[in-house]
């Protein structure tokens, strides 16, 4: 398949949207299971597109920026594995193989990024001086362009020197026992992402409700959405019958006279 | 002192609710979003003060480090806009409380942001669309997008026009029980789903035969070591992987190096022939 040149112009603009999405983290369009589609949208081959989204995203689950923290390079790696599958004609596992050195490559790239954008900082520090509003805009603003670079530069040229019958050759030197045991550990690898979650979500008196949810779901073969609907009623009970929150209720209904809610601070 | 409150209307609100979406669009090592929160109080500033010099000293105070979740950004903004607009009334706050406060805020936020946000809200929109995209249905991204950022944006909605509004009052809000038991109740939720997606959708294949047997009618049985935990309880072992990985994480591991090395296991696994 050949890349066309709209097609690559497109590229381009989605990469810089998911680049600057991946340091924004608000409307997500560095999440493999969008940046994905929209690749495979613009290559014709929107099937493949939401397939590999969907089988990357379980994988990066976990990947989340956490503080000064940065996660893996999702939207470097979700739009670059999509290209190369899509037009090398390569399978799911194949692009996971792809997507993963990438993500890891991509946050080399953030860490320097993001310390590019410090002199943006100090920029500001001067136009605060002079009380200059669009200036500050501005800055803020154009420091996107650093984060839509870093991502839409190396798609770029993936895009424009990795014809279809190079990726073909390079991914078929690949051994047998590599891409059958990458697929086997395709299966498993997701325990990654669910571990990072839960060790994030830390609440550890809560654990049982976790083994409630690996216990049925081991045994019932019931769809995710009902799952969904389970937990939602068990969330709801829990804390309608949760002694902690009766006596809240109580005082709030009881002690509306300022002095007994004193007397319970003093206590 | 003019004593005429100059208040915030809705297109004030709509303007940072606005800006607030490009919250870390300058992240930096240094001072993470400080220039992003400058950017979200800007239309406060404008409208505040008048002077040069009084709106020199907001735009410096509002340069100062600052971090949070984004999506729960809001309602520091809210508050601090509320401060801003005490103070230029003439009401006695100085630099220190507004930045104590926002300090003050953006700890707990984040304390409840990251969990709820990173750690449960997109996890499991994502898993869900994932769910679907795996069998190619457009719905799957689609789902994932509206819902996730659904919830996002009416986040950061409410939370400015909230906190506005709210004020100084927050802080005791944040104490209240509302909060608690809808973190803990989010809380329940993730950790039950986590549990499901932990045995649905994890694969683990162990063929390694124990015994070969053949009962009286002739029909061979074979017992593999997979047959045998799936006795016990199906999914056990990807529970006790997924508890390995999160020791290890604890114990400060790379996830990228563990990814890495799951698929090591995987590839000798397989060339063993002890994993399919």
């Amino acid at each position: 398949m050949e890349i066309q040149l709209y097609q690559v112009i497109l590229i381009f603009v989605f990469a810089c949207i998911a680049g600057m999405g991946s340091v924004l983290d608000e409307f997500q369009t560095h999440r493999p299971l969008i940046a994905c589609t929209i690749i495979g949208l613009i290559l014709g081959d929107i099937q493949t597109g939401i397939i590999l989204g969907g089988t990357l995203e379980l994988i990066a689950l976990g990947w989340m920026n956490i503080g000064a923290a940065q996660s893996p390079d999702s939207a470097l790696a979700s739009i670059i594995s999509a290209i190369l599958v899509i037009v090398g004609h390569q399978s799911i596992q194949a692009g996971i193989a792809i997507a993963l050195p990438v993500a890891a490559a991509g946050q080399v790239l953030t860490v320097f990024a993001r310390t590019i954008t410090v002199f943006f900082q100090h920029a500001a520090d001067r136009a605060a001086e002079k009380v200059n509003f669009r200036l500050l805009d501005f800055l803020h603003v154009s420091a996107l362009v650093v984060q839509a670079l870093r991502v839409a530069i190396p798609a770029l040229l993936v895009t424009v020197f990795m014809n279809a019958g190079s990726v073909q050759h390079l991914l078929n030197s690949i051994p047998n026992v590599v891409t059958g045991g990458l697929n086997v550990a395709g299966g498993f690898i997701v325990a990654v992402g669910y571990a990072m979650v839960l060790n994030m979500m830390g609440a550890k008196y809560l654990m049982p409700f976790f083994f409630l949810g690996f216990i049925l779901a081991s045994y019932l073969n019931f769809s995710l959405l009902s799952f969904g609907a389970i937990g939602l009623i068990v969330a709801f009970i829990y804390t309608q019958l949760n002694p902690k929150y009766q006596q809240h209720t109580q005082t709030a209904a009881t002690g509306s006279s300022e002095t007994l809610a004193d007397d319970m601070l003093e206590d | 002192m003019s004593g005429a409150v100059k208040k915030l209307n809705k297109k004030d609100l709509f303007n940072m609710f606005v800006r607030s979406n490009f919250q870390q669009a300058s992240f930096n090592y240094e001072r993470i979003h400080a220039l992003g929160f400058c950017f979200d109080m800007i239309p406060a500033i404008k409208k505040f003060y008048k002077t040069d010099e009084e709106r020199r000293l907001a735009l410096k105070r509002h340069l100062a480090f600052f971090n949070t979740t984004p999506a729960v950004c809001g309602p520091v903004v809210g508050v601090t806009a509320a401060m801003e607009e005490a103070r230029s009334d003439g009401e006695p706050i100085d630099d220190g409380s507004i930045n104590s406060l926002k300090v003050g805020l953006m700890g707990p936020l984040a304390g409840v942001g990251d969990p709820l946000i990173w750690g449960t809200l997109r996890p499991i929109t994502a898993a869900l669309g994932a769910s679907f995209a795996l069998n190619g249905n457009i719905l799957g991204p689609l789902l994932f997008f509206i819902s996730f950022n659904a919830v996002r944006l009416a986040l950061k909605w409410y939370g400015i026009t909230y906190g506005y509004q709210a004020g100084m009052g927050i802080v005791k809000d944040m104490a209240s029980n509302t909060l608690t038991k809808l973190t803990e109740g989010a809380s329940i939720l993730g950790l039950f789903v986590m549990g499901v997606l932990v045995t649905k959708w994890t694969k683990i294949n162990v063929p390694v035969v124990i015994s070969q047997t053949t009962n009286q009618a002739g029909v061979k049985s074979t017992m593999t070591v997979q047959g045998i935990l799936d006795q016990l309880c199906p999914g056990l072992l990807a529970l006790g992987l997924t508890f390995l990985m999160m020791y290890l994480l604890k114990k400060k591991a790379s996830p990228i190096l563990l990814i890495f090395a799951l698929f090591g296991v995987g590839i000798l696994g397989y060339w063993l022939g002890i994993l399919k």
